[in-house]
Formats: structure tokens, sequence, C-alpha cells
């Protein structure tokens, strides 16, 4: 059953569905990098809980005009025209009051999202309302779905994704360098506003599958897992597209073959999942890969104490360095060096003169500032330097009795 | 209208509403402020898997489980936002989003997986709560506010909601310097020997006490627009903090009164027969007193005065 879903024989419907999701899902997910990237993540909060009072009104318009009040293509036109509203109320209240952007985005939020439900609420009133069924807008309902609805949102999200791939080059320069691209003659004011345009475009289309309270979480979660695996803007847009499609597809297949499996919340805990192996696995980014480079560098600190101390002869008594020296065959059971370990530990401790030597002389300055009492000497220094600071040093002398 | 209609359907919804908007509110300030203003909003999606959980666990709706269930999922939330934007090195908002998103998931899936429905649970109960169903049955009038035996009938919720209410005024009034120095100048307030971290921290915590307590008898749209939309607008009539807790706790108390008393009989004077949902009109009119506010108020603007 899983797998016919994922290989899209569950019928016509679920497959229109499925495919719709992924597309959406790839506009989110490079939607949203271009969000993250300006660090306006949770704009998109505020946009998609801003739909309600127009999915409400655009309702109640269709069903007193004597139309079927649960035409989507009215409902999406109307929950895009309260989202574009929402939008400049955020817009407003941040730059020409002294509100900052986040209490600007939680006052329309919420402000809007209580107004929709007041009109949820005298919908249930109407006599068209009994059976509205709009509260599948707020976690997203795809089971039962109309063909035509189902052709609706398919399209939209092509449209959507065709709209994101078109304008990837001015979004990718204002959202990595706006001062840059404000130089090169974009206009990065209007290159905001076709992101947030391009924003709204997926929330409206998301309503119906992943529903308005969850839709945030498609464009926040892919960027910011994507961003664990690269540094590179470009490849973050990319993985975080394809992130986003897979979880999408993933989530909508799922919930088409499993009773009591909503889409919404499936597609978000697919991402989550992503995003939760991302945080653990990746290289560099990753926690494991953190918990690594912290073991590497605590083994050479101790391998270097251990080594100064063998040449000064002092006894080591901490454990985990005695550990690392043995392992290294570099001294014994008891703590004392072998032959290698004594060699190792005359060079560890010639070489810290070495650097003693050249921090105190301004003409090895820019060599002496990589001094961090682990880098070798040899990184930094050419063998002529090198036998030039041992010249400084001086050869051991024998002893004057 | 007589006290006998008035007291048992419409003042006890109203008082809880009060105390609801007043708890959320005073906190709200310092959020504001701090430039932490979503908190309220990432804290009322997070409890509901631990509402649910609570519900699993116990197998019925009862409220200390549940209490304890939705203050245990905000503070895993709150623990791990944090480790995200350490971890991760991700900013605040858009770990917020991943882990606020990502729970409430969790919660709807459980409460779809799990046969919630002989009982009164449900999503849509936990966005706009259930205000106008607090009814007093025991009261006959104004009297029955000296009525010992009348009194024992009153709905839990507002003791509760008051008791709360009583705790956050006291937190502020206790921590009300250190409170009022680290908001404004943190750097300043570490040097006078503020501890900041566990002060910020301790605010979270309180606003999340206020929320979930708020959450049981209301429904999260309330709290969320109560934390952000009276100070919001009390930020544009004052430049003193002091002035304006006032300001957001009188914006508080003028938007729960008017928002239930609109939904409540505002149909009913258009002709139409039924009320609509208290929840969404209070949180309306506070949006419409903020609109007037940024509009209006005399320090609307960045810097001026």
């Amino acid at each position: 059953m899983i797998l016919d879903a994922l290989l899209l024989q569950l019928g016509y419907n679920a497959t229109l569905v499925t495919i719709g999701a992924a597309l959406l899902g790839m506009a989110a997910g490079v939607g949203g990098t271009f969000l993250f990237l300006r660090k306006r993540a949770l704009v998109s909060d505020a946009i998609s809980h801003a739909t309600l009072p127009g999915v409400c009104v655009a309702f109640i318009v269709m069903a007193m005009l004597g139309g079927d009040g649960r035409n989507l293509i009215g409902l999406l036109s109307g929950a895009a025209a309260s989202a574009a509203l929402g939008l400049l109320c955020v817009n407003w209240l941040s730059t020409r009051t002294r509100l900052a952007e986040d209490a600007a985005i939680g006052a329309v939020l919420s402000v809007f999202f209580g107004l929709g439900v007041v009109l949820l609420t005298v919908i249930q009133t109407m006599n068209a309302g009994r059976q509205a069924g709009l509260e599948g807008f707020l976690l997203g309902s795809t089971a039962g779905m109309l063909r035509s609805d189902a052709l609706i949102i398919a399209g939209s999200a092509a449209i959507t994704l065709a709209l994101v791939v078109l304008l990837r080059r001015p979004l990718t320069l204002a959202s990595f360098d706006p001062e840059f691209a404000t130089a090169t003659g974009q206009n990065v004011g209007r290159t905001d506003l076709a992101m947030m345009g391009l924003v709204l475009a997926v929330t409206v289309v998301g309503l119906k599958i992943v529903g308005l309270i969850m839709i945030v979480a498609l464009l926040i979660i892919p960027p910011v897992t994507a961003r664990f695996w690269t540094e590179r803007t470009d490849h973050v847009v990319v993985i975080s597209g394809a992130l986003g499609g897979l979880s999408a597809y993933i989530g909508a297949a799922l919930s088409a073959a499993l009773p009591h499996f909503p889409t919404g919340p499936i597609i978000v805990l697919v991402g989550f999942g992503f995003f939760t192996l991302s945080l653990l696995a990746a290289p560099g980014r990753g926690l494991a890969s953190a918990v690594i480079r912290h073991r590497r560098f605590q083994r050479r600190v101790h391998l270097r104490q251990g080594l100064l101390a063998l040449a000064q002869g002092q006894p080591i008594y901490e454990p985990l360095t005695l550990r690392l020296l043995r392992r290294e065959g570099w001294a014994l059971l008891d703590g004392v060096a072998t032959d290698d370990g004594r060699a190792r530990a005359a060079k560890a401790l010639r070489d810290e003169t070495r650097w003693q030597t050249i921090r105190s002389d301004p003409d090895f300055e820019a060599a002496a500032a990589h001094y961090d009492g682990l880098r070798a000497i040899e990184t930094v220094l050419t063998p002529d330097q090198i036998e030039e600071v041992d010249r400084m040093i001086g050869a051991p002398r024998p002893v004057q009795t | 209208m007589s006290g006998a209609e008035f007291v048992p359907l419409s003042l006890v919804p109203m008082l809880i509403g009060i105390c609801v908007a007043v708890a959320c509110a005073l906190p709200g300030n310092f959020l504001v402020l701090r430039k932490q203003a979503l908190i309220g909003d990432a804290i009322s999606h997070v409890i509901l898997p631990g509402i649910v959980v609570a519900f699993l666990l116990t197998g019925a709706v009862t409220t200390w489980p549940m209490l304890f269930g939705a203050a245990g999922a905000a503070v895993v939330a709150v623990v791990v936002i944090e480790a995200v934007v350490r971890l991760g090195r991700i900013e605040p908002g858009a770990a917020m989003g991943v882990i606020f998103t990502a729970m409430f998931a969790a919660g709807v899936l459980l409460l779809e997986q799990s046969d919630t429905s002989s009982v009164h649970l449900d999503v849509e109960h936990a966005l706009y709560g259930n205000l106008e169903s607090l009814i007093w049955l025991d009261a006959v009038g104004w009297s029955s506010l000296f009525d010992r035996q009348a009194l024992a009938g009153l709905p839990v919720e507002l003791p509760r909601m008051a008791a709360t209410l009583l705790f956050v005024a006291a937190f502020i009034a206790l921590f009300w310097r250190p409170l009022k120095i680290s908001t404004f100048d943190e750097g300043f307030a570490r040097t006078v020997g503020i501890r900041t971290g566990p002060l910020g921290f301790a605010l979270v915590i309180v606003a999340a006490i206020a929320a979930v307590a708020a959450f049981d008898a209301v429904g999260s749209i309330i709290v969320i627009a109560m934390f952000i939309c009276p100070p919001a607008a009390a930020r544009m009539m004052t430049n003193r903090l002091e002035h304006q807790l006032l300001w957001s706790a009188v914006f508080a108390v003028v938007s729960a009164v008017a928002g239930y008393t609109l939904a409540a009989f505002g149909p009913l004077w258009l002709g139409l027969s039924a009320s609509v949902s208290a929840a969404g009109m209070i949180a309306t009119l506070s949006g419409i007193i903020l609109a007037l506010a940024a509009m209006f108020g005399p320090h609307r603007r960045r810097g001026a005065g």
C-alpha cells in the first residue's frame, strides 16, 4: 500500500495531489531559502494566518451571491487578498511605527486569525455554511478532494515552481548581498516584493494541502536543513528545493495510503525527520562531526602536553594523556618514554623553543601570529628560516665544569 | 439586562477573559521590548502535543495532568529551540519556526491517531477555546456572589486564572528593577550584577505558565493576541515602562470586555440569532486598538520623543 502510494498507483486524484504536493514542496523549499537568508522566515507565519479571514469572506460573498461557496478558485483568491493585506500591515507596522518586526508579525497573525475565527462562527450559523468544510483549511485535508480541485492545486503548484525558477537569479543576489545587488542596478525593494509574492503564492496554494497553521514549516524547515550541508547560497537553494519536494512527496503519499494520517502534519514531520538527521549527521555543521572535531582537538592537546612533559622529565599523572602516549608507542605503561617517544619529545621541546624565539623577534611577526600552541612550525616557516632560527637559539653546548 | 441573566451566563466568561488578557499582557510588555514577541505564538503551538500526551497517558480530560503536560511541552520546546540555535548555529527565528511547527504537527497527528472522539478534545478547541461555555449554572442573580453554595459551583477556570494573574503580577513586582534594567540595557544589567540569563529564562517560563493556564480556558488565539497587541499598543502611548504596563492592562481589559460583549450580543443587535466566537472577537478588538494606537498614538514613531 505504501509502496503503491510512493509509486503513484493509488488512483488519479491521489496521484495528482501527490505530484502537486511535490511541486509545491519544491517551490516552497526554494522560495523559503530566500526568506531564510533575508532572516524573515517568520513573516510567512503572519501571511499564512492572514489567509483565514479572506477565505471566510470569499465563502460568505459567494454563498450570498447564490453560487457555490466552496469554489476553490474563489476561496484561494480571497485568501491571497487578505494575506496580501496582512503582509502590508506587517510592513507598515515594522517600518512606520516603533514596533519591531517580530511584534508586527505576532500582532497581524493573531488579529487576522481571530477575525477569521469570528467569521468561521458566522458561517456556521448560515444555512449554506453547515457543510462548508472550511476547517480543512486550518490543518489541510486532501482526502475526498474533488478532481477539479486537485487539478487546480497541481497546476498552480507547477506555475509557482516555474516562477521561482524564473526569478532565482535576482532573488539569490538580493538575499546574498543586498548592497551589491543595489550597486549593480537591481531594485532590491522590488525583488523583496517579488519574494513576498512568491511566498504568498506558496502559502495560498498550500492551504488545502498542508493547512494554514503548518504551511510555514514548508517554507522554513527545508532551507534550515539545507544550510547544514553546504556553505554556498546556490547549493542551499537547490538542496532546499529537493528536500522540500521530497518531504512533500513522501508525506502526501503516506497520507494517501494510510488511514488517519492527515497530509499536513505528515509532510511537516517528514521534513522534520530530514532536519533531525542533518542536525546529527551533516558533515561540518552537524552534531556528530562537531563531537569528532572536538575529540581530535582534545587528542592533539593531550599528546603535545604529554610530549613536553616527557621532554622535561616531569611525571605524567593524567590518565588520558598516558593512554594516548602509550597507544602511539611513545611511552611505556609506567609513563617512561620509549626511544621514539624521547625523540618526539625532544623535537616538541625544540619546536617550542623555536616558537618562543620567533615570537620575540619582530622579523618573524607574521609567522609568529600563527602560534596557538598546537601548530607545527614547519607549516609557517621554510626550512631555511628554521635553520636561521636554530642559529639564533644556538647549538647545545657542553656543560661548564 | 437583568442580573438574573447576566450573572450566570456572562459574568464568569467576562471575568475569565479579563484575567487571561491581563495575565498575558503584563509579561507581554517585556517580551515585546526584548524582541521575543513570538514566544507566545510558539508556546501556544507546542503545548498541543503536551496536552495530547497527557490525555493518552491518563485517558481522561482532567485538568492537572493536562496542565503538566502542556507546561512540560513548553519547557521541552524552549530547551530544544535553544539547543538548535547553539548547536546548529541557526538564527533564533528560524529555529523557533522549525520546532514549533514540528511539535504542533506531532500533536495533530497524535490526536488523529488516538481515539478521542468520545471526549471533548480537538484541534479547533485548542485554537479557539470555548469561553462561552464557562457558565455559572448555580447563580440566580447578583445575590449569588454572596451565596456560599452558589460560589462552590463556580467554574474552576475562574479561580485558577485569577491565581495565575496574581502569580504573574507578583513575579513582575518582585523582579521589577532587574527586569526593567535588563530589558533596556543587558550589558549594564550584567555590570551591576544582575544574572540576565536566568532572569530571561524565568520571564519565558512565567509567560509559558500564563499561556498554559489561559489556553485551557480560552484557546490559543487570545493568548497570542494578548501577549502582543495590548503591549504593542501601549508602547505607542508612552515612553515610561510603568505607564506602558498600565496602558497595556487597560487595553487588555477593554478588549476582553468589549470583545466578549460584541461576540455575545453584537449579532443579536444585527438581527442574527446566534453568537460568534468570543475568543476571536477579543483578538480582533485588541487588533483594532493596536491599529488606532499605531495611527494616532503620541509615541508611535521610532525615536520621536
